[in-house]
């Protein structure tokens, strides 16, 4: 919501430069979540709330923990909840996933959007959503591999996790970091979170017997800057339905790139054939250029 | 089979009555509004084309409603146009020629009905188009309504609603193209409805032989 001082690497609609490209030496950051060691305290949930002002809304009864079956336009983050029994038979488990938006380094979101500036994609990886540009089409929902962009029915615009970015361009990490108790939210460079989980999950590999233990960084979307650290790398879908791998739909990048160009050279060909058929062919003329006068009968 | 009602006092030719006009017109500014406003959110570059159109977000607002509108004017030609846009016989030999016709060699091509297969090509196209626009354009007015199990259905949406409108674009750059610079008066005879003898035989003559009953001199 905050352009604040962050350098600006992308912006949806724009069809000239980016300003500030180049300008700073920002860093790009990553939330780290280790869903091993959360507890389902629902902390960061509350501090999302908190630090963004965001409304209240009746929570559902999900037959779990879980406050609402997903985010909503004023609910960013929310632990998912699953139950899962290992297929070898091992000791059922309880899934916790912090979800929010993943800041895709390729979002679909921001490839889908129309409106100059109403999705910005910071340097350091933060995408965020510009709402006095927002139109309220709703291209960000269908463009996005996650379900996260939801609209406000008051406003129509639509809304999202920030990544705090108001806090983080201030040097502040995001407010869902700062609350978790058990330090399974992690935040720092891509890079040193990255090397944060990969040491995590060798651990739970070499130590506490998940097998497939990994990151979560999905490279259909460019890798993102939410990272999760899985029991199971293998079968994110356990996790309340986190995708095995996400791409920005190739409808929306059909439609985003080649059929504009194709669009636009068909449209702009039409335009100019038509001109260039007058050239050559003119108007079809009639041979009397003079009205026929009333034959025979008088008005 | 003369038709005098054709036939006006000041002998021009009748060609579209006032409901023909005001039917096209619902459907012809309707869908400027809708072009305008679609290339908008089409491409960056033509963005700026808000500006005249409410702005970004009543654009967004609007273009549905005028859709609907759109459509219902499509329903309303469909209603009174139909059963004149059939193919007919001699369509065939018209799309034959179709290579003179384009060259404005008018003399090798057969006489035209009231309206010439391409037009009906323009009727039907914009028809078909404007019902899959229609089915596309709900799933895209409300997408936050559409369940993440349905995601399919705004994912086949957000591809097939701009290549139907890039087909009625093609139709419509023919059209405008035809009837405001090809065939002068015609143009006139959609806002006032009549034409002269000479544009009706030159452009339409069967249609124009069976409205008036006058057999042609010679071709």
């Amino acid at each position: 919501m905050s352009q604040a001082n962050l350098e600006v690497r992308r912006i949806s609609g724009h069809a000239s430069t980016v300003p500030g490209v180049g300008l700073k030496r920002d860093l790009e950051v990553a939330k780290l979540v280790d869903t091993t060691t959360c507890i389902g305290c629902k902390a960061c949930e509350v501090a999302c709330m908190e630090w963004n002002g965001l409304t209240y809304s009746d929570t559902t009864f999900q037959n779990s923990y879980q406050t609402m079956p997903e985010t909503t336009f004023n609910f960013w983050n929310l632990i998912k909840f699953n139950e899962y029994e290992p297929e070898d038979g091992g000791n059922m488990m309880l899934l916790m996933r912090k979800d929010q938006c993943m800041h895709c380094e390729e979002p679909g979101c921001l490839i889908a959007c129309p409106s100059d500036g109403a999705i910005v994609q910071y340097a350091n990886g933060i995408v965020d959503f510009q709402q006095d540009e927002c139109i309220g089409c709703g291209y960000c929902i269908t463009g996005c591999p996650f379900n996260i962009p939801k609209m406000s029915p008051k406003s129509q615009k639509v809304f999202k996790c920030t990544l705090c970015v108001d806090r983080v361009s201030e040097g502040l990490e995001p407010a869902c970091i700062k609350a978790c108790p058990t330090g399974c939210l992690h935040f720092g460079t891509k890079d040193e979170m990255k090397e944060l989980g990969e040491t995590r999950a060798k651990q739970l590999r070499e130590q506490s017997g998940f097998a497939h233990a990994g990151v979560y960084d999905p490279s259909g979307v460019g890798g993102t800057h939410v990272l999760y650290v899985l029991h199971d790398a293998t079968n994110p879908e356990a996790y309340g339905g986190l995708p095995r791998n996400p791409h920005v739909p190739w409808t929306v990048w059909l439609w985003k790139k080649p059929l504009k160009w194709i669009g636009n050279l068909a449209m702009i060909g039409g335009v100019l054939g038509v001109f260039v058929h007058y050239l050559r062919f003119g108007p079809k003329t009639i041979e009397e250029d003079h009205e026929v006068p009333n034959q025979g009968e008088k008005p | 089979m003369r038709d005098e009602s054709h036939l006006l006092p000041n002998g021009r030719v009748l060609r579209y009555t006032f409901r023909e006009r005001l039917m096209h017109w619902v459907a012809g500014l309707s869908y400027l509004y809708l072009l305008i406003t679609g290339l908008a959110f089409w491409s960056p570059w033509l963005f700026g084309l808000t500006a005249i159109t409410g702005g970004p977000t009543m654009s967004r607002v609007l273009h549905p409603w005028v859709g609907v509108i759109f459509f219902l004017g499509t329903v309303w030609m469909y209603g009174v146009w139909s059963s004149q846009m059939r193919e007919s016989p001699r369509d065939k030999a018209w799309w034959h020629a179709i290579r003179h016709y384009i060259r404005n060699e008018d003399d090798q091509v057969p006489d035209e009905e009231r309206f010439n297969p391409g037009q009906k090509l323009l009727f039907w196209g914009f028809f078909w188009c404007g019902i899959v626009l229609l089915l596309t354009g709900v799933i895209l007015w409300i997408p936050e309504w559409i369940p993440w199990s349905l995601r399919f259905l705004r994912l086949i949406a957000v591809i097939v609603h701009p290549i139907a409108a890039l087909l009625t674009i093609a139709l419509f750059i023919i059209h405008v193209y035809m009837g405001t610079a090809v065939e002068r008066g015609a143009f006139s005879s959609i806002v006032r409805g009549d034409v002269s003898r000479k544009w009706a035989q030159r452009f339409h003559r069967a249609w124009y032989e069976q409205v008036v009953g006058e057999s042609p001199k010679q071709k």
